[in-house]
C-alpha cells in the first residue's frame, strides 16, 4: 500500500533567463514506513521535489505545471491552501537543513514545539508543553522541562537538529522529509542524529524521505534510492542493488568517486586515485534533446544524445533511464 | 566534600546587584546617561506643580529680570517666572514626543508588516508611503492647524503623519528579510497560518529595530513641536511650550537672553537625551540582530 505516490511531476521556475526545469517528470512511491534515500549533486532538483510535496514552491518564482502527489486519497496538486495548511507538519512533516537558523530566535523551544500541537492536534497550551516535554525527551535532550524555557541560541547544531525532529514528529506524521538533515553538523553529531531518525521511525512507523548528496548516508540508512541529475530520474533501486550493482552511468561515476577504505590499488600499491566525473551539470534553462548526462557519459551512443531514454526495469524493484544499461552493468561486473 | 560542594566552590561567587549594574553601565554608558537624564526630567515633570510657581502668574513689576535668587531663570517681559514656564513647558514636549513616538510607531508597524509580507499590497502602500514623505511636515502641520482649531492633539496628528513612512520603511524592510529566514519556511512548512506566523514569528523580530526607530521619531517630534510653536502654528500660545516662550521671549532677546535660551537648552538636552537612549538601544539591540541573521 503506497502511501504517498508522485506522477510525472514538473516544477519550474521562471526567471529573468528563461524557464527553469528545476524537476523535470519524477515519478515515485512511497510506501508506508519505508526509507527512501533521494541523492544528486546541488542543483539536480531533490529539494524541489521535496518543496513541491509539500507545495512550498513560492507562487512569485515557480509553479509545478504537470504531474500529481496523490496522498491519502487527495491529489495534494490540487487542494486548496487551507487544506495544505492542515497538512503541513500534521500528516507531512519536513526537516530543513540549517538547524541553526531554522528555529526561530526569539521564541522559546517550547513555544516552538507546542505551537505545532496546539494548531494540529487541538490541544490547549497546557497539554501541549507537556506533549513538548515528551518529545524533547524522545529526542533524548536532557533536561527537557529546563530546556523548554530555553532560547535557540543557548543549543548547540545538535541539539537544535533533535529539536526541530521533536517539532516535524510532535504531532506523529506519516511522512518525515529530511532534506539534508545532517549535512551542516560534525560526523559524529551526524551518526546520532540519523541513529534517532531511524529509531523514531520504527517507533513511530513514519515514513521517511531523507534527502542527501551524501551517499554514505544514504547507504546507512535507507531501504531505497532515486538518484537524480538534471531535474530527472536516472535510476531507482533498493539501497543494496544499487550499491552493489549501479547500472546508470552517473551513479557509477558517483560511487567510484567515493573514498574507500577496503579498496586496494590495481598494482597493488595504495589505493587508486579516485575518479571524477568530467563536464559540468546541463543549464536548465534550456530542453534537453537526449538524455541529460549524454555529455559527460563515457557509454554515450549516437542515440543518446537524441532520444530521451526512459526508465525501465532492468532487474527486479531496479529502474533506470539508461539506453546502454546492459553495457553498464557488464563493465561494472 | 561532596561533589555538589565542590561544583559550587568551582564556580565564580555571585556578583552583587551593584556590582552589575555598574558593569551594564561600563559596557553601555549611552544608554544610562540617556535614561538619567530623560528621568530627571520626567520627574521635573511630574513634580512641577510642587517645585514650580504659577507658570501663568504675570508681575510687571518683575519684567525681564535675569536669573536671581527668587527667579533662578528670571522672568520675561510679562513678569513671568522662566523657571516655572520651562518645567511645565516640558510637560507638552514630552507628551508630544511620547505620543508621536507610540501613534506612529503603532501605525508604522500595523502597516510595514502587511507591506513587507504581502507582496501584493506592498507596492501600492509604498508609493502612498513615498508621496506623504514628499509632504513638508512643516507645511503639513500649518494647512492642518488653519483647517482646524489650535490645540495638543491636532499638533500630534500633524506630527505623525510625516513620522509614519519613516517608521513603516523600517519595519517592511526588516520584515522582508525576515521572511527568507529558514525559520519562516520551517513555520510555514509546519503548517502555520499567515495570521499566526506574522504575529508570533515575524513581529517579535521587528520590535528591536521599531524601538530604536521610535526614539528617534520621539525626538524629531519634540524638535518639530518647539519649531511650530515658535512659528505660532503649534499648541496655542497661552500654553506653556518651550517652543512658545522661545517664540515669545524672541522680541526682548537683546535684553533677556535667558528666556530664550534656558528653554532652548532644555529642549536641546532632552533631544539629545532622546537620542542617546537611541543610539545606545541600538547597540545593545543591533548585535544580537546582526547574529541572528
Amino acid at each position: 500500500m503506497n502511501l504517498l505516490e508522485v506522477r510525472d511531476l514538473k516544477t519550474q521556475f521562471f526567471t529573468a533567463d528563461g524557464i527553469v526545469r528545476a524537476v523535470d517528470g519524477i515519478s515515485f512511491d512511497l510506501a508506508a514506513g519505508e526509507t527512501l534515500g533521494v541523492v544528486g549533486e546541488s542543483g539536480c532538483g531533490k529539494s524541489v521535489t521535496a518543496l513541491s510535496i509539500l507545495r512550498l514552491i513560492a507562487p512569485e518564482t515557480g509553479r509545478i505545471v504537470a504531474g500529481s502527489i496523490r496522498f491519502d486519497g487527495h491529489d495534494l496538486t490540487t487542494l486548496s491552501n487551507e487544506e495544505m495548511r492542515t497538512l503541513r507538519g500534521h500528516k507531512i512533516a519536513m526537516i530543513f537543513q540549517e538547524p541553526m537558523t531554522s528555529l526561530n530566535p526569539v521564541l522559546t523551544i517550547g513555544t516552538q514545539i507546542a505551537e505545532s500541537v496546539v494548531r494540529h492536534m487541538g490541544l490547549t497550551w497546557h497539554a501541549a508543553r507537556e506533549r513538548a516535554r515528551e518529545m524533547l525527551e524522545l529526542v533524548r535532550i536532557a533536561e527537557p522541562r529546563r530546556r523548554l524555557e530555553e532560547y535557540p541560541h543557548q543549543l548547540s547544531g545538535g541539539m537544535r537538529q533533535r529539536v526541530m525532529i521533536a517539532i516535524a514528529l510532535c504531532c506523529n506524521p506519516q511522512v518525515l522529509i529530511a532534506d539534508e538533515p545532517t549535512t551542516a553538523l560534525d560526523v559524529t553529531i551526524q551518526a546520532q542524529i540519523l541513529d534517532l531518525m531511524l529509531e523514531l521511525k520504527e517507533r513511530l512507523g513514519t515514513a521517511i524521505i531523507l534527502i542527501t548528496h551524501d551517499l554514505g548516508v544514504v547507504a546507512e540508512t535507507c531501504e531505497r534510492v532515486i538518484v537524480m541529475y538534471a531535474g530527472r530520474m536516472v535510476e531507482e533501486a533498493p539501497a543494496a542493488s544499487l550499491f552493489a550493482r549501479p547500472r546508470h552511468p552517473y551513479t557509477r561515476g558517483l560511487l567510484r568517486a567515493l573514498p574507500r577504505v577496503d579498496a586496494e590499488g590495481e598494482t597493488g600499491s595504495g589505493r587508486p586515485r579516485l575518479e571524477e566525473i568530467p563536464g559540468l551539470v546541463p543549464a536548465l534553462t534550456r530542453p534537453i534533446a537526449g538524455c541529460a548526462f549524454g555529455p559527460r557519459c563515457g557509454f554515450a551512443v549516437e542515440r543518446c544524445h537524441t532520444q530521451p531514454p526512459v526508465l525501465s526495469e532492468t532487474a527486479p524493484a531496479h529502474r533506470v533511464a539508461c539506453w546502454e544499461a546492459g553495457r553498464v552493468a557488464e563493465a561494472a561486473a | 566534600m561532596t561533589l555538589a560542594a565542590a561544583a559550587d566552590a568551582a564556580l565564580p561567587p555571585i556578583a552583587s546587584p551593584l556590582a552589575k549594574a555598574a558593569a551594564a553601565v561600563r559596557r553601555n554608558p549611552t544608554i544610562f546617561i540617556g535614561a538619567a537624564l530623560l528621568t530627571a526630567l520626567v520627574a521635573m515633570t511630574l513634580a512641577a506643580p510642587w517645585i514650580a510657581a504659577d507658570p501663568f502668574r504675570q508681575a510687571p513689576i518683575n519684567r525681564l529680570r535675569p536669573p536671581s535668587e527668587p527667579f533662578w531663570f528670571g522672568t520675561d517681559q510679562f513678569g513671568r517666572d522662566v523657571f516655572a514656564r520651562t518645567v511645565h513647558g516640558a510637560r507638552v514636549s514630552l507628551i508630544v514626543g511620547l505620543s508621536v513616538a507610540t501613534i506612529s510607531s503603532l501605525i508604522g508597524l500595523a502597516v510595514g508588516l502587511v507591506c513587507g509580507y504581502f507582496k501584493r499590497i506592498d507596492g501600492i502602500v509604498m508609493r502612498v508611503m513615498d508621496g506623504i514623505m514628499s509632504i513638508p511636515s512643516i507645511l503639513l502641520a500649518i494647512a492642518l492647524i488653519t483647517l482646524t482649531r489650535p490645540g495638543l492633539g491636532i499638533v500630534i496628528v500633524a506630527i505623525v503623519i510625516p513620522e509614519v513612512p519613516r517608521i513603516v520603511r523600517v519595519v517592511r524592510s526588516v520584515v522582508l528579510s525576515i521572511r527568507d529566514q529558514p525559520y519562516i519556511e520551517s513555520a510555514i512548512a509546519g503548517g502555520t497560518r499567515n495570521t499566526k506566523l506574522l504575529l508570533r514569528h515575524v513581529l517579535p523580530n521587528t520590535l528591536a529595530p521599531l524601538i530604536v526607530q521610535a526614539t528617534y521619531v520621539c525626538a524629531s517630534a519634540m524638535l518639530i513641536e518647539a519649531g511650530l510653536s515658535f512659528l505660532g502654528a503649534g499648541v496655542p500660545p497661552e500654553i506653556p511650550s518651550w517652543g512658545n516662550i522661545i517664540a515669545q521671549g524672541r522680541t526682548f532677546f537683546q535684553i533677556a537672553p535667558w528666556s530664550i535660551f534656558i528653554p532652548g537648552a532644555f529642549l536641546a538636552a532632552t533631544v539629545l537625551a532622546v537620542n542617546m537612549l537611541g543610539d545606545g538601544l541600538r547597540d545593545r539591540l543591533d548585535p544580537r540582530l546582526a547574529r541572528r541573521m
